[in-house]
Formats: structure tokens, C-alpha cells, sequence
């Protein structure tokens, strides 16, 4: 057994004799953030479950902070460690905000002082004393949000956490996310906004009809799909030069105007390229745009469908 | 042992914050009072009645409505919270759902004692006040038994409630279930004992017949209160098992506290199946 937060070791789940899982494999590092991809049915929240000790693996291991989370005597102690904010989460309307926040904390044996802290940090202290059923959503959400922090946790397990939530408090989670990670905690990280992850996650993992379909760091994964990224140069490229023969090494170019130029390459042809338009003279700015995580996503979901795996929903 | 406290703490203020106890509690007295004020008209006049007259009607309506209160207000403690998505979040907490049903069930049972406590005991404290044929002394004998009594057929069909709970998918789906459970034990069940006696020509004798009783919990509660009053004793014929002594009181109470244990701890096995 390592010493990672999260160990999966060939772990199948059925329901009945509908398959879940088949052969996952997770591991996780102390302090890594990972976001777990995936279509709905792909096996995301079995697989949170499964970490959280709500589910039993019908192979295979399952290890969180090094024990079975199922086993009586480490799952209290798994538990204290870990916050959970789960999908489409209501709450108790006739509750205040910090009568609700009062219950999980003494549940958990919290610090009463915490929970102050923490609606101030969610940017609920002004409603915590109102009923939750005069809540909107996304105050609900970051309610959810301030429980799953309670204790300080070293696993933090978020599905969906920005359902709801607007730009300023999508933007206040994901510091909060990026604030945990330097201070050590693991995060698992379940979302449909790609665009929005991208940058506060260390790794990806994407799964996909209970299987895991790709697991890496985003360069990784740009190298593994080959994915062509684009150059938008601005300024004006001497077509005499090096421009007419930039076909040869698979780079596609796009004139948009006579100032403005759109370079398609491999990530292999990167460098070059960008070293050969340094060299022009009137280049004024360029921008360099990698593939994103939403279309490493879809090029995985499009291969497993090319492959005739089944009925991918992109 | 202070998870359980914890959650216990919560359903019991809900209960008082929701008013249960409040509505429960005036509905108990007001009937009682009515039953025991109104209870006379037959005779051509109406005021208080004594307790023991009023305990007859009384314990046929407890039948009715304790049981019915007891399944309304615990019915969706499980199935409710997996719908409003509490369930999943508390299952994540360092707490066994031994300890989760354990707390819930004692802040239903606490809503349960205390409105049936205060709606019982405050009609009966009045009617001992008002009328001239109750005593004190009634009122802290038999008059509490039928009030621990009552309280014991509330938790039983709370923790019957658990079981419903726990094996429903849907809040609609247990709200049915319970409804046909409270028709079954309140209406169905003496109906069948009935056709047993019609079709056997009377052949089931005594004996087996005031053991069957004891499959139906508001029969037994029936049974208890009917051997508490001597003058009940002559007005119903049901109570001539008790006075025959085919069933003893503390058998009657250990079977009511059966009908408690053995739902309960079905819902806690199926609970931690789930």
C-alpha cells in the first residue's frame, strides 16, 4: 500500500447486473487536486461513494488515508477527515443557515468558532441567521460548501460545486479550491464546466462506461492526444520567407486579414514555429492558445465512440 | 452515545419548531374533553363524566389517532432526508446509521410522550378538577396508565414508521404504505378476528382467541386500558379476557414493548443493508 490519500486497485462495482466499475485504478497524492471527468452514468459518483465508504467494491481495493473506508474502526476516522458537498444538496428549509452549520459541526465534533469563520468565508454571515427555504441556490450551495470544510479536511470531495453559483462565487470557490491545495489538502473534483477547472486542477482523470479513459496532467494529455493547438500572430509575416513552405511540417495556416495570421500545429512543431515567427520584424503580439481540457475531452469521447464502445454522451 | 444526543436534539426541536407538539397536544386534550363533556348526551345531559367513563371512549379513540400521529410524523424521517439529499451528506459524517436512526427515533418518540403527555394529562386534570364523580386518585392510578400506555402505542407506530421509511424509494410511496399499515391494524385486523368467531361458530375459544389479540398492538392497548378501571370492566366485553386474567397486564405491556423492539430493530437491519 502507498502512502497517496486515494489508493484504487482494480476495484469493480455492480449494480445488480448492471456493471458500474470495471478496473479502476486511482491514485492520489497528498495535496494533488483531480478532477474527475466524465459523461452521466460514466462512474464518477460510484466512484465518490465508493470513497466515502457508501458503497462496496465487488473486487479490487479501496483505500483512503490508508484504510478501508467501510471498516468500522478507520471509517470515523476517514470521515472526520473528509468533506463532502454532493450534487443537488437542499438542506433542512426550516433550519437557519447557522443552525444547519451548527448540526454538521457538533456531528463532526467541529470547533464552534469554525463555523463562523467559515459562513464568513462563504459570504453567508449576513444571512446566517435566516431560514434556509428563503435561500436561492446558490447560497444553499455555498452553505454545502461550508460544511464540506468543516475540521479543516484533508480530503475534500466536491460534485458539481459550482451548480448554481454565480461568477463571483464560482471564482471564490475556486480560490478556496486553490487555497486548500497549498495547504496540503486532496481534492476530487467532479464537474461539467471544463472550461472552468482547467486551470485549478493538477490532473484529469476522465472516465467513461465505468472505466477510466485517460489519467494525466494536462500537458500529458495534450501529448498523448496530439491534439494541434493555434498561434494568432498580429502583425505583418514576409510571405516571401519561411511562410511558403510552413505546410511542410503539418502546420495549416489561416490569413484572416493582412495583419492578422492563424498558425494550426502538433505540439511537436510548437517551438519552432514560434521561434521562426520571433524572427519577423512587425510582429506586434501573438497569442498562443493550447488545446483545452473540453476538447482533450472530447477527443477521448470521440475515440471511445469511433472504437464502437458504446452510446458516448458528449 | 452524544452523536445520537445530537440528532435526537434536532428532530425534537423540529418537532417543537413545526408545531407537532403543540397541534398534537390540542388535539389529544380537546378531544378528550369533548369525549368526556359530550360523552352523556345519550342520557339526556351533558357535563364531565368520570375517568373512568371517559377512558372507555377515550382509549377506542386513542386507537384512531395515536397511531395515525405517530405514522404521519415519522413516516419520511429516513425516506424524507434521502430525498432532500441530507441522507448521503449525514452517511458521510463519523456516525453509524445505528446511531442516526437511534437519534431520530428518540426525538419522534420525545414529540410523541410529550404531546400526548400534555393533551392527555391536561384534559384529565381538568376533568378531575371539573367533575364531581372523577378523583384524584383515578387520575394517578389508571388515568396514567392509559396516559403510558398511549405514549407506548405512539412509539410503537413510530418505530413502525422507521420500518416504512427505510424500505420506501419515495416519500409518496411510504405515505401510502403507512396509511394502509394504520388501516390494516385499526380497522382490517379486528374485522378478520371478527370473521374468525362468525366462521368458526364461536369455536376459537378464549384462550387463543385473546392471544390473537396480542398480534395487534392497539388491541393489546385496548386491553390494558380496559383492566384499569373496574367500572370499564362491566361496560365492555372485550375487557372479560383481562377479567377472566388470560392475559396478565405485564404481559399485555412486555408484548406493546415487543411491538416497539421488533419494528425498530427490523428498520435498523434493513437500514444498514441499504
Amino acid at each position: 500500500m502507498s502512502d497517496g490519500v486515494i489508493q484504487l486497485d482494480h476495484v469493480q462495482l455492480n449494480y445488480g447486473n448492471f456493471r458500474a466499475l470495471s478496473d479502476i485504478n486511482l491514485h492520489v497524492p497528498e495535496g494533488e487536486v483531480v478532477g474527475l471527468l466524465g459523461h452521466n452514468g460514466a462512474g464518477k459518483t460510484t466512484t465518490m461513494k465508493l470513497l466515502l465508504g457508501l458503497l462496496k467494491a465487488n473486487a479490487g481495493s479501496v483505500s483512503v488515508f490508508g484504510g478501508d473506508p467501510l471498516r468500522t474502526e478507520h471509517a470515523n476516522k476517514i470521515r472526520n477527515k473528509t468533506g463532502y458537498l454532493p450534487e443537488n444538496l437542499s438542506f433542512y428549509p426550516q433550519l437557519t443557515g447557522m443552525e444547519t452549520l451548527s448540526y454538521f459541526a457538533a456531528l463532526k465534533g467541529a470547533d464552534k468558532k469554525e463555523k463562523n469563520q467559515l459562513l464568513e468565508d462563504v459570504g453567508l454571515a449576513h444571512a446566517a441567521h435566516r431560514k434556509l427555504k428563503t435561500y436561492s441556490k446558490g447560497m444553499r450551495q455555498r452553505l454545502g460548501l461550508a460544511q464540506a470544510l468543516l475540521n479543516r479536511p484533508g480530503l475534500l470531495i466536491l460534485d458539481e460545486p459550482t451548480v448554481g453559483l454565480d461568477p463571483v462565487a464560482t471564482h471564490d470557490l475556486y480560490l478556496t479550491i486553490d487555497k486548500l491545495k497549498q495547504q496540503g489538502t486532496t481534492v476530487i473534483l467532479c464537474s461539467h464546466v471544463l472550461s472552468g477547472i482547467e486551470e485549478h486542477i493538477d490532473r484529469a482523470v476522465i472516465l467513461a462506461k465505468g472505466c477510466v479513459l485517460a489519467d494525466g496532467d494536462l500537458q500529458s494529455l495534450r501529448q498523448q492526444t496530439q491534439l494541434p493547438m493555434q498561434i494568432r500572430v498580429h502583425g505583418r509575416i514576409e510571405e516571401t520567407g519561411w511562410l511558403q513552405n510552413v505546410s511542410d511540417n503539418n502546420v495549416s495556416l489561416q490569413r484572416i486579414n493582412a495583419s492578422q495570421y492563424i498558425f494550426t500545429c502538433p505540439l511537436s512543431e510548437k517551438v519552432p514555429l514560434l521561434k521562426k515567427i520571433m524572427s519577423e520584424n512587425s510582429v506586434n503580439d501573438l497569442e498562443i492558445n493550447a488545446p483545452s481540457l473540453e476538447s482533450i475531452y472530447q477527443f477521448y469521447n470521440r475515440q471511445l465512440t469511433n472504437n464502437g464502445n458504446g452510446d458516448v454522451r458528449e | 452515545m452524544n452523536k445520537i444526543l445530537i440528532v435526537a436534539k434536532k428532530e425534537f426541536r423540529d418537532g417543537l419548531r413545526n408545531r407537532w407538539v403543540a397541534g398534537i397536544s390540542i388535539v389529544l386534550a380537546l378531544f378528550a374533553m369533548g369525549i368526556s363533556y359530550f360523552g352523556t348526551a345519550a342520557s339526556g345531559s351533558v357535563g364531565f363524566a368520570s375517568l373512568s367513563t371517559t377512558v372507555v371512549s377515550l382509549s377506542s379513540l386513542a386507537i384512531f389517532l395515536i397511531p395515525l400521529i405517530a405514522l404521519i410524523l415519522a413516516y419520511d424521517s429516513i425516506v424524507g432526508e434521502d430525498e432532500q439529499g441530507t441522507l448521503i451528506l449525514l452517511l458521510t459524517y463519523p456516525l453509524q446509521r445505528s446511531q442516526l436512526m437511534a437519534g431520530k427515533f428518540i426525538g419522534h418518540a420525545g414529540i410523541m410522550a410529550l404531546a400526548t403527555f400534555i393533551g392527555f394529562g391536561s384534559a384529565g386534570f381538568l376533568i378531575a378538577i371539573f367533575s364531581p364523580l372523577a378523583s384524584i386518585e383515578e387520575l394517578l392510578t389508571s388515568y396514567s396508565v392509559f396516559i403510558v400506555s398511549s405514549i407506548l402505542l405512539g412509539w410503537v407506530f413510530v418505530a413502525m414508521a422507521y420500518l416504512i421509511s427505510v424500505t420506501s424509494n419515495e416519500k409518496s410511496r411510504a405515505t401510502g404504505v403507512a396509511l394502509i399499515v394504520w388501516f390494516a391494524f385499526v380497522f382490517v385486523f379486528d374485522l378478520l378476528l371478527l370473521g374468525v368467531l362468525v366462521a368458526t361458530g364461536g369455536g376459537v375459544g378464549d384462550g387463543v382467541f385473546s392471544y390473537l389479540l396480542l398480534l395487534n398492538p392497539t388491541d393489546i392497548f385496548r386491553l390494558i386500558n380496559l383492566s384499569s378501571f373496574e367500572a370499564t370492566q362491566v361496560q365492555s366485553g372485550l375487557a372479560s379476557i383481562a377479567e377472566q386474567g388470560l392475559i396478565q397486564p405485564v404481559v399485555l405491556f412486555v408484548s406493546l414493548f415487543a411491538w416497539l423492539l421488533v419494528p425498530y430493530w427490523l428498520a435498523v437491519w434493513r437500514f444498514n443493508k441499504r
